[in-house]
């Protein structure tokens, strides 16, 4: 494949991320390790809803007082809206506008840095009222299933700072077309799968 | 070694053949890359095996202590299944299954070689724990209570070895569905692929599926362990069942990931050999699927004793038993392969046909542990023990060998003596029983599994002696095989395309080896056993090609995979002294910096592979074609 | 045919079975010589999927040797060039259709027993005045050594499970430490003692103990729970009703019972100083101790569970128990004159209740 190859909005194809051998096989695998990464999540939440309320007599931590909605509802929105300004990335990527997918992209990954500093900075309140990684079996299933998508996000962010980089002065190609694509992907799993975890840890730990 | 690629290597020094075989991405090479690394755990567990029938060939013995016998029996479990049977077998995928689709390479390359290498030092960080403090010793199972109260860093070593070995089979899952998925030549549908091919196709899936619980496993094993998690600490409210079910959520669909493909073998060797095509092809591969989805069904029949229920025990009582029937009918097609063909036996065959009645044997104890309240006397017992040995040895094992006789002039041009294959079957066959068959007794007699010795008034002495000698026999067996392979490599008596005469599918219609290209051109698949297909309509070549020769798309070696991996082997003795020593936190770190550096190289550094100029290829090709002349 | 087959051949192929397979192993340690109600179903569940397998076993060899013998290149000729047949829907339908048969007769009685052994409602149940109907047993397994605690009778021993014949016997079972499997092969299959919850089953003993060429049942742990576990050996004492209620009725009796640091008798003197504090000598109490009861050391069959029950092994156990059971939580009492082992060792010997 020569990167060389100059496109034009019109010559560029209809399906870029899967325009080559090497890009279709990308494309399956991807979607095939996300299968992956949902089991590996499953367990994650199976686990969580068999722990999440045991923890050792004496110790008061529950999920119907520790957790605080507003802030996991700003979270969510910040998350939620990554997504969409990722979509519109993919679709300037597709019109061969690689200006505008960057900035889009750009937008994508500080509304995750703002999600990360958001969960960072619930992380540190909850270790402040003592309820640490070894409080409970109820913490350390809370921080593990959310922590594991917490450094999802923040993958997926040194991820997307590389592509924005490296790709900043040659522009699209087929090569790394693909690249972006799997990573936009990437970003939409992590965001159906903070969408669990908004219900099913903080909602209907709250509620339920 | 006849191809140009290869010629150049043998005139490189010793230095430029070691980067070679560190960086290679070539699947053939990787797969025999998987072959020595597999065959050294595979030795490895079998030593310690053999020390586990000599400790227990008297009563009341103490050649061994009680707690290193603990640490045997753990790493001969741990090793036989994650470091020898699965690498051996993902070595003959590697090698053969892109060659039976007509492709010239697997899909990822890079995350191929990514994943040999992951499972090599994730074995080797496993097996330091010998030397370093402990090995293991709350069984391959690691239940959680004693896998937590177990002292030492022996548990460390299996959570955070298994969690380098697992990713990399993880990787090499994903490779071979992607490959299967997009590489098969034009004509190559699913149901014209050989059955080698689709058992490969289905145990990935399983790889895949399997090994994501497996991992989040091990996590908490670690964490509860170094990090002080509760996920299995009971005071602080953890529960350890949940460690049974994760474990066997993993473990039970890992049986068939590893039997699928043994299935694949055999299969591939009854057509062969009866030179016949699969009888019931279609129903084979339906059988197949559904093996691999009812694989996930019954996770919970390891468990009956545990004390789940009479509900869940029933229900997955007879879903287990349901893996019967499409079992059954794989059995009765292969014999319906025999029936009516020309049967040869030669040395793989020899082994497909020690594998039905073994297999058979340890498929109907199966199903008797299956009925839950029997199991509850069978469980943990040494009737266990001979049942999944039965499975395990019986089906896979045999499988393996028979797969190093049959692929071995494939993969190294050269055949192994049939004549030493033979005695090697035949000491490895009547070892096996002999070890096995009357262990089945005494677990009905009362002794249980994984005891370190036993008093003499309890009946079991003459049962176990005769067990330990079918062990040794078993070692003499693999001693010859040995012996075979280093005769035949110093030998070297090279072999045309199709060695065995009787070849049905892509891989025997080109040079033994192949050229790193493969294919000097796509073949077109007319059907199913497309190599026969052609052969019989006297096509002298064996294939029919889809495309002029052109210049071919081939992916540069890297030696990224070993540093990423090298880097993840650093950061877990890091993770495992952090507590005890100050160096421990700076080093888990540093291996994980170096690690993401590696990929980030990766991902930066553009690799867009070579190509192999036409020229050059029509000029390997002539040169084959001289060189199989020459030694004929 | 293959009706009349089944009508009376089955039973005696059954039987024959059973008589073969019952020839295998000790009578007080085999789950192939069953003496109890639930080892008898299991056993005949072995039998009747043993009888199923062998057909299967028998059709798959008829059929692989006649291939073999028909079919061998060496009688057909190198040329010979057999038919590449397809397959055949009929032969397909066969062998998935008989062998679902096969296993519904398989699956029927394993789910009603699956159902009839799962069943402890009736452990709860009392009668008019309030006591239980049946015996229950509480089982605590610790690391190397098993407590039974019979909450009925506010009674406790170790080691060396008591039980009465011919009825249901329930079990509370648990483990202290780590996990292990509560297990008499000769009266039923086992069930796991687990470290989260209490597990419940039931065993029916039908044979008292006293012929047994030990006079007990053995018993193991079957799940692996360290470096001893192979020596986590239990034993069995089965009497009928009678037999039982004076058993019950000499462990109330030792209500009280303790060493005297003063006592004449050197060993209670010494096992009052040195053995005490883990060890009680009263039968009655709760499980929970440190370390096993020794209200009936005397009467019991085995040191540590596995050991000759004589002098010599008492005192070598006392002075290092690490050796004969690694990683045990008993220290070594290797300060102890020999003397005093002695004396110990007979104190403990003469510590009865059962005449």
């Amino acid at each position: 494949m020569d990167l060389n190859t100059k496109f034009t909005a019109k010559s560029w194809p209809d399906h870029p991320e899967t325009a080559t051998m090497e890009a279709k096989n990308k494309f399956v695998g991807f979607w095939l390790f996300l299968g992956g990464e949902t089991i590996l999540f499953a367990t994650l939440f199976a686990t969580y809803l068999a722990l999440r309320n045991s923890v050792p007599s004496g110790n008061d931590f529950s999920t119907d007082t520790l957790f605080e909605l507003p802030l996991v509802f700003v979270m969510t929105m910040l998350l939620l809206t990554s997504s969409l300004t990722s979509v519109y990335a993919m679709y300037h990527m597709k019109n061969y506008n690689f200006k505008a997918m960057q900035l889009w992209l750009a937008i994508t990954g500080f509304l995750g840095l703002g999600f990360l500093g958001f969960e960072v900075y619930e992380f540190t309140h909850y270790i402040h009222l003592g309820f640490t990684y070894g409080n409970s079996a109820f913490s350390s299933a809370f921080y593990t299933l959310v922590g594991t998508h917490g450094l999802h996000v923040a993958i997926g962010l040194v991820w997307l700072s590389l592509l924005i980089l490296r790709n900043a002065r040659r522009g699209l190609n087929l090569y790394n077309a693909t690249k972006y694509y799997t990573f936009s992907l990437y970003w939409h799993f992590i965001d159906v799968v903070w969408v669990f975890i908004f219900t099913v840890v903080y909602l209907m730990g709250v509620v339920g | 070694m006849t191809t140009a690629a290869n010629t150049v290597a043998q005139k490189k020094g010793f230095g430029a053949t070691l980067w070679d075989w560190l960086t290679t991405v070539d699947h053939k090479k990787i797969g025999i890359l998987y072959l020595i690394g597999g065959g050294f755990f595979f030795v490895l567990g079998g030593i310690e095996a053999l020390m586990i029938r000599l400790q227990l060939l008297v009563p009341n013995n103490d050649f061994v202590s009680a707690g290193f016998f603990n640490e045997l029996i753990t790493m001969h479990g741990t090793t036989m299944i994650f470091l020898a049977a699965m690498p051996l077998l993902f070595g003959f995928m590697n090698a053969i299954v892109p060659l039976q689709i007509g492709a010239r390479d697997v899909a990822f390359p890079f995350i191929n070689s990514l994943g040999f290498w992951m499972f090599f030092f994730g074995g080797l960080f496993l097996n330091l724990s010998w030397f370093i403090d402990a090995a293991p010793d709350a069984g391959w199972t690691s239940y959680a209570s004693l896998s937590i109260a177990s002292t030492g860093h022996g548990i460390d070593f299996y959570a955070i070895g298994l969690q380098i070995a697992g990713a990399g089979t993880l990787m090499a899952g994903i490779n071979f569905l992607v490959t299967i998925i997009n590489m098969r030549a034009p004509g190559m549908t699913y149901m014209r692929m050989p059955l080698f091919t689709w058992t490969t196709f289905v145990a990935s899936a399983l790889i895949l599926f399997a090994f994501p619980p497996l991992t989040v496993g091990l996590f908490f094993l670690t964490f509860d362990r170094m990090f002080g998690g509760n996920f299995f600490h009971v005071d602080g409210g953890g529960n350890t069942i949940i460690w049974e079910h994760i474990f066997w959520i993993f473990g039970h669909p890992e049986v068939y990931i590893l039997v699928l493909p043994s299935f694949g073998i055999f299969s591939e060797i009854f057509s062969i050999f009866s030179r016949k095509r699969l009888f019931g092809y279609s129903a084979m591969v339906f059988a197949t699927v559904l093996i691999g989805f009812l694989g996930f069904m019954v996770w919970a029949h390891h468990m009956f004793t545990v004390g789940l229920g009479p509900t869940a025990n029933a229900i997955f009582a007879v879903a287990t038993m349901a893996i019967a029937v499409p079992t059954g009918v794989k059995i009765f097609n292969w014999l319906l392969t025999m029936w009516g063909g020309s049967i040869r036996i030669t040395t793989p065959m020899l082994y497909a046909l020690g594998f039905i009645p073994s297999f058979v044997m340890g498929g109907v104890t199966g199903v008797q542990q299956g009925a839950a309240p029997l199991d509850y006397q069978l469980h943990d017992s040494y009737f266990i023990v001979a049942h999944f040995h039965y499975v395990i040895v019986g089906g896979v094992v045999l499988a393996i060998l028979a797969a190093t006789h049959l692929y071995w002039p494939k993969m190294f041009g050269t055949m192994l003596s049939e004549k030493l294959g033979k005695v090697t079957f035949w000491f490895f066959f009547i070892g096996f029983h002999m070890t096995f068959f009357l262990q089945h007794f005494l677990g009905l007699m009362g002794m249980p599994r994984r005891v370190w010795t036993y008093n003499k008034d309890q009946g079991w002495d003459l049962f176990n002696a005769i067990s330990s000698v079918g062990a040794l026999l078993m070692a003499i067996g693999v001693i010859v095989l040995v012996i075979n392979i280093i005769m035949t490599t110093a030998k070297n008596e090279r072999v045309g395309n199709d060695p065995w005469e009787d070849g049905r599918t892509l891989e025997w219609a080109i040079p033994s080896p192949p050229p790193f290209y493969n294919f000097p051109q796509t073949p077109l698949v007319r059907g199913l056993d497309t190599f026969w297909i052609e052969k019989k309509e006297g096509n002298k070549r064996g294939y029919i090609a889809a495309e002029p020769i052109s210049d071919i798309h081939m992916p540069n070696g890297s030696f990224i995979p070993f540093v990423m991996t090298l880097g993840l082997f650093i950061a877990g003795f890091g993770a495992m002294f952090r507590l005890e020593h100050s160096w421990g936190l700076p080093v888990l770190i540093g291996g994980l910096v170096l690690t993401f550096l590696a990929m980030a190289t990766r991902s930066i550094k553009d690799d867009l592979g070579f190509y192999v100029t036409k020229d050059e290829i029509i000029r390997t090709e002539k040169e084959i074609l001289r060189s199989e002349r020459g030694s004929n | 045919m293959m009706k009349g087959l089944k009508k009376w051949r089955f039973p005696a192929m059954l039987a024959a079975l059973a008589l073969v397979l019952s020839g295998c192993g000790e009578e007080y340690l085999s789950a192939l010589r069953p003496s109890g109600e639930v080892g008898q179903e299991q056993f005949n569940l072995l039998i009747l999927t043993s009888l199923i397998m062998l057909l299967v076993i028998l059709v798959v060899v008829v059929i692989y040797v006649a291939a073999l013998v028909k079919f061998r290149r060496s009688r057909l000729g190198e040329d010979h060039m057999p038919d590449d047949v397809e397959g055949s829907h009929k032969l397909e339908f066969i062998w998935t259709a008989i062998p679902i048969l096969l296993l519904l007769i398989i699956a029927i009685p394993t789910v009603y027993y699956t159902y009839k052994l799962g069943d402890v409602s009736a452990m709860e149940k009392t009668d008019d005045d309030g006591n239980p109907e049946h015996l229950v047993v509480d089982v605590t397994a610790k690391l190397y050594w098993w407590e039974f605690e019979y909450p009925e009778y506010g009674i406790v021993t170790a080691q060396e499970l008591v039980v009465p014949t011919g009825e249901k016997v329930f079990f509370n079972l648990k483990a202290a430490d780590v996990k292990h499997s509560f297990w008499i092969p000769a009266i039923g299959g086992k069930m796991d003692t687990n470290v989260d919850n209490l597990n419940k089953f039931y065993l029916v003993f039908d044979k008292e103990s006293k012929d047994l060429k030990d006079g007990v049942f053995y018993g193991k742990c079957a799940e692996l729970c360290g470096p001893s576990h192979a020596l986590m050996d239990f034993k069995v004492k089965t009497m009928n009703r009678d037999d039982f209620d004076g058993w019950v009725a000499a462990m109330k009796e030792t209500e009280g019972q303790m060493p005297d640091k003063d006592s004449a008798d050197a060993g209670e003197a010494a096992f009052a100083q040195s053995c005490i504090g883990c060890h009680a000598t009263s039968g009655v109490g709760a499980s929970g101790a440190a370390g096993p009861n020794m209200a009936t050391f005397g009467d019991r069959n085995r040191v540590a569970g596995y050991l000759d029950h004589d002098k010599e092994n008492i005192v070598n156990w006392i002075q290092d128990p690490q050796k004969y059971k690694p990683g045990n939580l008993m220290p070594a009492f290797d300060s102890l004159s020999d003397e005093d082992l002695d004396a110990i060792a007979d104190y403990l010997l003469g510590l009865k209740v059962e005449e």
